[in-house]
Formats: C-alpha cells, structure tokens, sequence
C-alpha cells in the first residue's frame, strides 16, 4: 500500500490559498476514484504568518490519521519562507520540493540543501498569476506544476475540475484566468 | 434503490447532512471548536429552506441541551452537536435526557478539556459522560461518523429503547480532515429513520403525562434508574440490528466490535476512534512482515460489547488497550477498566496492558504503534512482563 500513497505537504502564508489547494488537489484525484485526505493544520489562524496543509492520495482506502511526516511532495506557494521554515524537513527519498521562485532551480537546490536524489523544482508562481489573476495568488498556478512534476493527474483532468468546481462560484473570466495560470505553471516550471 | 454518490468533506460536513437527511423537527445549539461547522452547516440548510426544522439560537450549552429536552418531552424529533467545554457544561441535563428517556441524538466532536487549555482531539469530554445514561458510538472516519448518525436515530426512538444517543467524532481529525465518503440519497434516509411517533408527548391533549417528576422519599426512583439499566441493556440488539439493516442497504459493515486480522492474532490492539485505522495501518505492514497482529475496534462504548470483545480476543497470549483518555487514580483509562472487566470472563487470563496516548491531539505516530505492538510480542514470547500503565510517547 505504502507506495501507492502519496504525501503533500502545503508550506505558504495564511491568505494565499494553500488549504483551498490541498483541497483542490484531493477534488481532482478524487474524480480520479482515488481515496483522498486534505486538511489544515490546525491551529490559530493569521493572516501572513506561516500555515501548512497536507494532502494524502492513494489508490486505496487511506487508513492513517496522523500528520505528514515524510512527505513525498512539498510544495512552497511563498519564496520568503525558506529562511524561517524547514520546508524540506523529512522530506522522503527520491521527494519532490517546489518551490514558487524566479530562481533557477539549480540555486534553490544550493539554497534548500536537499540530498542528491531530490527533485528541486521552481516556478515563478506569483508572476504567472500576476500576469493571469491579476493578482498575486500563486495557489492555482502550483497546482499545474505538481501536476507536470509527479503525474497524479493530467494538465486537462486539473482544467476540467477547476472548471467544474469554480463554474458554481466564479465568472467564465475567473474561470478561465485560473485555467491559463495553470496551464502556464505546467508549461514553464523547472527541476533539476 | 438507494442511490449514493461518493463526495470529499469533512466529518462535519456529514454529519450535517446527516442531520439533514433525517429532518429533526428541532435544533438547539451552541458554537464550540471543533464541533462549529456542523451547527454552521445545518443552520445554512435551515435558512435555505433545505430542512425544516426549528433552530434554536441559544446562550450556552446549558441552555442548548435544557431546550432540546423541553423540546423532546413535547414530543419533537431533536438533534445537537457539541464538543469538549461545552459538553461538561451540559453535564447535568446529560442525565435528565437520559432519566426522562428523551430519544435526543447528539454530535460530540471528541476534544480534549482544560486546564491547560488545548482545542485538540482526545476522549477526555465523551468518557466524562460515559455513565450519564447515554448510547455511546464511537467514529473512526468521515464515513462512520455520517453512518453512525443516522443510525442513532433509529437507535433512540426504538420503543425498546427511548434512551439519548451521542454519535461522536475525533476533534480535526474526522472533523476537519476532508475524506473521500458515500451519501445516500434524501429518500432512503428518510425511509430508514421513518417519522418520530412519541409515545409520551407533553403536548398532547387526549394524554396527559409528567415528565421529570418528583420521585424521592419512598418514591418509585430506584425503580426508575432500574428502567434506564433494563432499556441500555436492550439497546445493544437494539444497535446491533439497526447497524445491519443500515448496513444492508448502504453495502458498508457495521459492528459494535470491528477486528482485524482476528482470525490468527496472536497479540492485539483494541482502540477506539480515529486511531483505529493508524494501527490497522502498521498491523498491515507487520502481518505482511509474518507477525500474528491483530486490531479490535470498539464502535459502540455505551453499551459496552463484552461478549463480542471476548469473542474477539480469547485466542491471543496478549492485549494492550489505547486509552485517549485519563481515570486519574484508576488502574487505566476507561477503555482498559472496560477490556480488563471482560477479559475477566475468560479461563485463562490474558496479559493485558494500558497505553495513554494522543492526549490534547498528540500526534499518534506510526513508529509509537508499532513499538506496542512490538511490546506485545515480547511479552507474549514471556521476554517481557506487562507494563501496567505507559503513556506511549510522552517527552
């Protein structure tokens, strides 16, 4: 069972979407028939101050309640974190790590410190969702860099769910601005 | 044909739509951590017109459980959810909805209580309240915890019965955790729990009745609480046989006592809630590494399982019980007083130890799990004596 599971962890600033994206993320893989868990971590919440978020995908029924240690997937929506987060603590082997940076992702790894066999990737999340968004929401745009860098769904299955679900709330624009900052992050993230 | 669709929410956003489904007549109900999204949730369904029910705002948890049980007595379908602080502060209307034999169905979100203060998931509120009379079920998922919601409908209006039902939840974890989960469609719930039918409607004009009356000096109290242990003793067919009608048509198991990988266990873990499924987890991983590892899960605490729990466990040479929860000055937590009092049935005494954990939502680490396990099969190879009482994981 154990390597049919998936482990994300969520590192960002509260207000910038991450819980909205763990959940997003099980959604999908859950259109998917997959078992899913997402949830915050629990505690007081303040605008700014550094939150995570977990997500669990598996190909079966997902029994384990506790917290994410060894995530096999981190995933950073905030660049100014690194110095003051261990955003790669336990992260498991052969982990992926991306980060939302202009940075390539040769310096990140320099920066982050990670073991050989880590994938390091970046994606200047904030500009691409400057440039779609209108504003600096990097959540949507990760997703469609986890997507290309672990393969737990499509660029279309991540399109088709974002359509579906922001369709009960958003305006085609809104719609459409996300599915193009996806698309984009899929399209222009890096690893090394 | 019942139609279900599979959807991710929360534990508390199912046990909302749960309530729903089954359309209490009323609802009282006080905001706590982490049981707030549910009364959220249900007073969104009340003002969109979704379920009619009558929704009490109140002032407190006091005042939330003295309504329910006005409203019960009159003869309504009543439903509420609390959590922690708020259901030690309902504690004595806890037992006037069990002495009047009110069928209130409530949520607890399992919390932890202060001091120190701490918002997090144990058992300490639901075991405070384990002797007020009350059918006990216990959640390890999103997906019981909506099951077993229904259930307790049927459960409490059983003229066998007639006894309040909380349907409890871990606090975050089952609460807040968004799950993959099956609902059933309006129509099928509302078959099961059918419409509420008082036999002792306060309002009622053709009956006049009392409830809650003055019974002491020689009056009939004794007899009264001799009723309440009859009618608990009932319930268990009671649980026992509306967990399998549920169970027949929603295609998901129901037993008070749930095991796994029983058959040939030669240690075991018993446990309730949530950390049901971490130690299935590692006894899946131990079994496939040849270790005879087994896992009992307590789904229904009140009325407690004895002879299913001793079926379970008369085959192994060790057991350790997970207590979320302090009996300061006992022997252990709750659940081993428990275990410990039905293993007493059996010829031959198994070894049998109490690990306190997760309180205040301590992480229930794999590796803490595995060294219980691991503890077990020395003790059951005679290379270890029990360890009475260990708080597994404590700095």
């Amino acid at each position: 069972m154990q390597q049919q599971l998936t482990e994300i962890r969520w590192h960002a600033r509260a207000g910038q979407g991450a819980v909205t994206a763990a959940k997003l993320v099980a959604e999908t893989a859950l259109e998917l028939d997959r078992y899913i868990q997402a949830m915050p971590e629990y505690g007081p919440e303040r605008m700014g101050a550094p939150i995570q978020a977990f997500t669990r995908i598996s190909e079966d029924p997902i029994e384990i309640h506790n917290n994410i240690e060894h995530p096999s997937v981190v995933v950073v929506l905030d660049e100014s974190l690194l110095p003051i987060v261990d955003v790669t603590s336990g992260l498991a082997p052969g982990g992926v790590i991306i980060v939302n940076t202009c940075s390539a992702p040769a310096v990140l790894r320099s920066v982050l410190g990670v073991a050989d066999d880590a994938v390091v990737a970046s994606v200047d999340a904030s500009t691409i969702s400057q440039d779609t968004l209108k504003r600096d929401m990097p959540n949507t745009p990760m997703i469609g860099a986890l997507a290309k860098l672990t393969g737990i769904f499509t660029l279309e299955q991540v399109s088709d769910h974002l359509a579906k679900t922001f369709g009960k709330k958003f305006s085609q624009e809104v719609i459409d601005a996300n599915v193009a900052a996806v698309t984009r992050a899929y399209e222009e993230v890096q690893a090394s | 044909m019942p139609k279900q669709k599979t959807i991710a929410a929360t534990g508390n956003v199912l046990v909302a739509e749960a309530m729903r489904q089954c359309a209490p007549d009323m609802m009282a109900a006080y905001p706590i951590t982490p049981q707030t999204t549910i009364v959220e949730e249900f007073a969104k369904f009340v003002a969109n017109g979704r379920v009619h029910t009558e929704y009490v705002t109140v002032e407190s948890e006091h005042s939330a459980m003295s309504a329910c049980i006005g409203a019960s007595a009159a003869g309504a379908r009543v439903m509420t959810a609390t959590s922690s602080q708020g259901l030690a502060y309902m504690w004595e209307e806890l037992h006037i909805a069990s002495g009047m034999r009110l069928p209130i169905v409530m949520a607890n979100a399992n919390r932890a209580l202060s001091a120190p203060i701490n918002i997090h998931c144990d058992h300490s509120d639901i075991m405070g309240a384990r002797d007020t009379g009350w059918v006990i079920l216990f959640a390890e998922t999103a997906q019981e915890a909506y099951d077993n919601t229904i259930m307790s409908v049927r459960i409490a209006e059983h003229p066998d019965v007639l006894l309040p039902v909380m349907t409890t939840l871990d606090g975050f974890i089952t609460t807040h955790s968004i799950d993959r989960a099956e609902v059933m469609d309006d129509e099928t719930v509302s078959a099961f729990v059918g419409q509420y039918v008082p036999e002792n409607a306060l309002l009622d004009p053709e009956r006049n009745v009392t409830h809650g009356a003055f019974a002491g000096l020689g009056g009939p109290y004794f007899e009264f609480k001799h009723s309440q242990r009859l009618a608990i003793e009932r319930s268990r067919d009671v649980v026992k046989s509306v967990g399998a009608e549920w169970s027949e048509i929603s295609g998901r198991p129901f037993g008070m006592v749930e095991t796994f990988g029983m058959e040939d266990a030669e240690v075991a873990i018993v446990v309730i809630g949530s950390t049901a499924g971490n130690a299935r987890h590692v006894a899946r991983g131990l079994r496939a590494q040849g270790m005879k590892v087994g896992v009992v899960k307590v789904r229904c605490f009140r009325p407690f399982p004895y002879a299913e729990l001793v079926q379970a466990l008369s085959g192994v040479k060790a057991v350790a019980v997970l207590d979320r929860a302090e009996s300061f000055g006992a022997e252990g937590g709750p659940l081993y007083l428990e275990v410990r009092s039905a293993l007493y049935d059996l010829a031959t005494r198994i070894p049998a130890v109490d690990y306190i954990y997760g309180l205040g939502g301590s992480d229930v680490k794999t590796e803490l799990i595995e060294r219980v396990f691991n503890d077990l099969a020395d003790i059951a190879a005679g290379t270890a004596e029990p360890a009475g009482l260990v708080y597994l994981g404590a700095r």
